[in-house]
């Protein structure tokens, strides 16, 4: 699914979106991934979602860490502010951003050894901390950039190119940010955009912080037989538990749902998350019950995909510190400094 | 016995258990003094514990204003069983001994050649009061009221204090003003008051205050708005945030919302402390960390980040005993050459080196300026001894028509005018480019921001011409940041010399005091504090103009000399090593002794023709 430049003609017939942008106003730079490789289809997916979501491009600010997933912003949202960080760090950076300007959308997209790896802190604690962000992991079990070593997320007993088996256990982004208090937590596969393009749209409409894991193949380092991340394997050990729908508060469609089918989740800035059920019976609000499921169902060797986790009152970071709603950036010298006559009577008290 | 006799001008140590609530009795007592018009300058030595361990306050009080380190005990207040014997050990022949006398002790742990004072402080205590805290805390009061009788300090100054202390809550006044009372009392009706040292009413403190540095810089944050700290807890910086956040609550409430103007987070780690600095820097906020040597180690990755893709962030470093966990509660100026040229590849960042609790304020209000106007990061080199003692020094000042220098930010007006805007385009030829925020502007001024080399239109590369281009911009930037910093104060010698002595920071109260010791005895030598890093060329001129020029600093591999020799080209013959690096202070008898010798040295040995040449 490699994105490339499309001719320039194209774009007057393409379709507009609320605000007159078309899906090529939110493309970035000629991915320089090579081809096919699955973190093309998910920066394909961010942009689908931006453009359906009436994003304004330099409302967004994108960030990253080190490796062929983190390069990805510069592919896609071309009219973002973007920042290319230090590997495993992106959740710091994106999280004194964040307290910066808290009117902006902040996608954060990283890779498994970017956050699994080296960067497993920072990832644990901007969950915990309930930074506002969507945070995107790209998920291919290997250091691509570096020529396919495991990375922590690779599965037990899987085996890479060069035929060596992997002897450690492997990290759950997934169970750990439900364990950290994500308010939003997900699972997708970069071949699977009908159901990853709304997982990101709520992803980018939720205020807390939103993760999701995007199983995403490794052509060159990690798609061959015994691999547990190519593109056939998780085809076929997919098991989603549900397909989303986002929809604006502005323009609800509910009606034409049928009923009973259909659980409906309003989130704070009043979109609403309509999710379908698929077979069983799962919950999306429980989040003891995510767990227990993602675990029982891991343990059958399923790879569990779909909205897993989302907390309607989530709260963030701002809420917690209490800032003012004006962003920080923006205030003025007089709203920051004290002036001459609050030091000198401070001066006085301190003689 | 001779007794020591001496008016305004001795030291006095107190040795507490540390968390027996001590600390603020015995800064009352250095405040006391203070209001009587005579300069004191204190000193906490303290072990890396919170209970149960020794803690020492060192006040010097000297009227001629030498506010260094002096040394040796003229009063011990031995209030430590455990560190008695070297407590009494190191008072001056011929001082005072100040102790709890309830329990008896035998003449062998006393010395013959020193004066004892024994009140029994806990006796009194268990008579006056019933509540076992009040017991413990009134105690501190009270031996702060006998040592007042003690010295000459007027019970109404201490009474005045308490009031100020616990305003608004009558009861507790009253309490502590009769425990000091009682103290006081006890002291007069069972010893000739005053002692041979003694305190005498002096106007020698003028309008100066009373404060700490980290407290100065956390205020001096506020006062350079910066709105964004992340931090991690280490000694001695920790105060610096826990200064700004009071400070924050006080002046940056929304009066209205009573929300925060300003954000502070504890990270888990000083990685994260200064990712988020840089974030918020990028996202156009002033933001700062405070750390020690441990933290700027952590940091170095990311401090290269902030120096390449150049984005402002300050760094508050309060220095302490290297290396690794080294000595927590000792000072040292050990982390220059760390901070100069943190993290790997060719970089050099910009230095602040503050004096004292005012410096403290006005450099770190100025390293937002400076951070944002060379979009780099900028270092307040502070340390253990500036940073978590109180000092006096001149009040506070701030000019209500100054403006924040937000530096060189592009404007969505000046974009959508057509302004070229080449993230790293050297337009203006002082290597500083232009920079826009994430949101300035609809569909033109973004940028992709890396640590990666690239071109002068922020897009990657790896051509070598892009690459030179951008370091040699980054080489005039910091030939601008020379005249940006705070440039170096001379201090000539009385007579015309070929000596010269460079120094910074902390060093600045003993070296005062060592300058005039020296001038006494007819050594003569021109003193230069530098104050910023890059150095100003008034620094290699005044290397130039001296024979010898000796580099005093509180480190062992002499850091500020390699620094000089550097970057200014200069010879190293001429710089001669002066190391002071235990963990405590530099003193002014160290320094002169130091200097001298090594004058006397030179007079008789060859490297005089060298000299002369
Ligand atoms: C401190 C540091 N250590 C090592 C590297 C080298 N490095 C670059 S990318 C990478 C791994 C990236 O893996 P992942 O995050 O999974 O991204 P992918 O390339 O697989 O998308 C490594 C180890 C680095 N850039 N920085
Ligand atoms: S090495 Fe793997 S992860 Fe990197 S671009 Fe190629 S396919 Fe994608
Ligand atoms: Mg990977």
């Amino acid at each position: 699914m490699t994105y490339l430049a499309k001719p320039r003609l194209l774009a007057d017939v393409q379709p507009k979106n609320a605000l007159g942008f078309t899906r090529r106003d939110y493309e970035g730079a000629i991915s320089t991934l090579c081809a096919g490789c699955g973190h093309d289809s998910t920066s394909a997916a961010i942009v689908q979602a931006c453009f359906e979501l009436d994003i304004e491009p330099h409302r967004v600010a994108k960030l990253s860490g080190i490796g062929c997933s983190s390069k990805t912003p510069d592919y896609f949202l071309g009219a973002s502010h973007g920042f290319n960080s230090v590997h495993g760090r992106m959740p710091s950076v994106a999280t004194g951003a964040a307290l910066a300007n808290r009117d902006l959308t902040y996608l954060g997209v990283s890779g498994d050894g970017d956050s699994a790896s080296i960067g497993i802190g920072q990832f644990a604690h901007a969950m915990r901390r309930g930074v506002n962000m969507a945070y995107i992991v790209e998920n291919n079990g290997v250091y691509g950039l570096t020529k396919g070593q495991f990375s922590a997320t690779a599965d037990k007993g899987s085996k890479s190119k060069k035929g060596v088996l992997n002897a450690d256990s492997p990290i759950d982004l997934v169970a750990l940010a439900l364990q950290l208090g994500a308010t939003y937590v997900a699972r997708s596969f970069s071949g699977d955009k009908d159901q990853l393009v709304p997982l990101i749209k709520g992803a980018l409409r939720h205020k807390g912080p939103a993760f999701i894991d995007v199983l995403s193949p490794c052509v060159t380092f990690n798609n061959h037989a015994g691999s547990t991340k190519s593109y056939d394997y998780v085809r076929e050990h997919n098991e989603a538990v549900n397909r989303i729908e986002v929809i604006m508060a502005r323009n609800a469609i509910e009606a034409s749902y049928a009923p009973g089918s259909l659980r409906r989740v309003v989130q704070h800035d009043g979109s609403v998350l309509m999710l379908r059920k698929l077979g069983l019976d799962y919950d999306p609000t429980d989040r003891i019950g995510a767990m227990n499921h993602l675990h029982e169902r891991n343990a059958l060797g399923e790879i569990v995909t779909g909205l897993l986790y989302v907390d309607e009152s989530a709260e963030d970071l701002h809420r917690h510190l209490n800032t003012v709603e004006t962003p920080l950036n923006q205030l003025d010298d007089a709203e920051l400094c004290p002036g001459n006559d609050l030091l000198q009577a401070l001066n006085a008290s301190l003689r | 016995m001779n007794s020591i006799t001496a008016t305004n001008d001795f030291v006095i140590k107190f040795a507490n258990v540390n968390g027996s609530g001590s600390a603020s009795a015995n800064e009352m007592f250095a405040r006391a003094i203070i209001r009587m018009g005579v300069p004191v300058s204190p000193r906490n030595i303290f072990p890396s514990n919170i209970q149960g361990m020794p803690t020492w306050y060192e006040l010097r009080v000297s009227a001629a204003g030498w506010l260094g380190r002096r040394g040796g005990s003229d009063l011990m207040v031995a209030l430590n069983p455990q560190t008695w014997d070297r407590d009494v050990a190191e008072i001056v022949p011929g001082g005072y001994l100040f102790y709890d006398s309830t329990r008896e002790l035998p003449p062998s742990k006393f010395r013959d050649d020193i004066n004892v004072i024994g009140i029994p402080l806990t006796a009194i205590c268990a008579k006056e009061f019933k509540d076992p805290n009040q017991r413990r805390l009134f105690k501190n009061i009270m031996y702060v009221g006998a040592l007042a009788a003690l010295v000459d300090i007027e019970l109404s100054v201490i009474e005045d204090l308490l009031a100020q202390q616990y305003r608004g809550k009558d009861q507790l006044i009253e309490g502590n003003r009769n425990a000091a009372r009682i103290g006081y009392d006890y002291a007069k009706a069972h010893f000739a008051c005053p002692l041979g040292i003694r305190v005498e009413r002096a106007d020698g403190v003028g309008d100066r205050i009373f404060i700490d540095g980290n407290s100065a810089a956390g205020l001096g944050a506020v006062y350079g708005g910066a709105t964004v700290a992340a931090w991690y807890p280490i000694t001695p910086s920790t105060s610096v945030i826990e200064a700004f956040t009071s400070y924050c609550r006080k002046y940056r409430t929304d009066p209205d919302s009573g929300a925060a103007r300003y954000a502070i987070v504890q990270a888990e780690d000083e990685l994260a402390s200064i990712g988020m600095v840089i974030g918020a820097g990028w996202n156009g906020v002033r933001a700062f960390t405070a750390t020690s040597g441990p933290g700027i180690s952590l940091m170095q990755e990311f401090v290269g980040l902030s120096y390449f893709a150049e984005i402002p962030s300050v760094i508050v470093n309060v220095q302490r005993g290297g290396p690794s966990t080294g000595m927590p509660t000792r000072t040292q100026q050990s982390d220059l050459l760390l901070c100069a040229y943190a993290s790997h590849g060719d970089t050099r960042h910009v230095l602040l080196l503050p004096e004292d609790p005012h410096e403290c304020f006005t450099f770190t209000a100025q390293a937002f300026d400076l951070a944002e106007r060379l979009q780099t990061p900028v270092f307040l080199m502070t340390d253990l001894d500036i940073g978590m003692n109180e000092r006096l020094c001149k009040p506070f000042e701030w000019d209500d028509s100054r403006r924040y220098d937000r530096g060189k930010l592009m404007t969505a007006e000046e974009l959508e005018a057509g302004k070229d805007f080449g993230r790293y385009l050297d337009a203006d030829g002082d290597g500083i480019p232009y920079r826009t925020i994430p949101g300035t502007h609809p569909n033109k001024g973004a940028f992709f921001t890396r640590g990666t080399t690239r071109n002068a239109y922020a897009k990657y590369s790896e051509a070598g011409a892009d690459y030179i281009y951008n370091m040699e911009r980054l080489r005039r930037k910091f030939e601008t940041a020379k005249t940006l910093v705070p440039a170096p104060i001379a201090t000539p010698a009385a007579e015309p010399t070929r000596f010269g002595v460079i120094y910074y920071g902390s060093t600045s109260p003993a070296m005062a005091e060592a300058l005039t010791l020296m001038a006494a005895d007819g050594v003569h030598v021109d003193a230069l504090r530098v104050r910023g890093f890059p150095f100003a060329s008034e620094v290699d001129t005044f290397v130039e103009d001296h024979d010898v020029v000796f580099v005093v600093e509180q480190n062992e591999s002499a850091q500020l000399r390699t620094l000089l020799i550097n970057e200014g080209d200069l010879s190293p013959k001429k710089l001669v090593r002066v190391l002071h690096y235990d963990g405590t202070p530099i003193t002014a008898r160290f320094i002169a002794g130091a200097i001298s010798d090594a004058i006397d040295d030179r007079k008789v040995q060859p490297i005089q023709t060298s000299m002369n040449r």
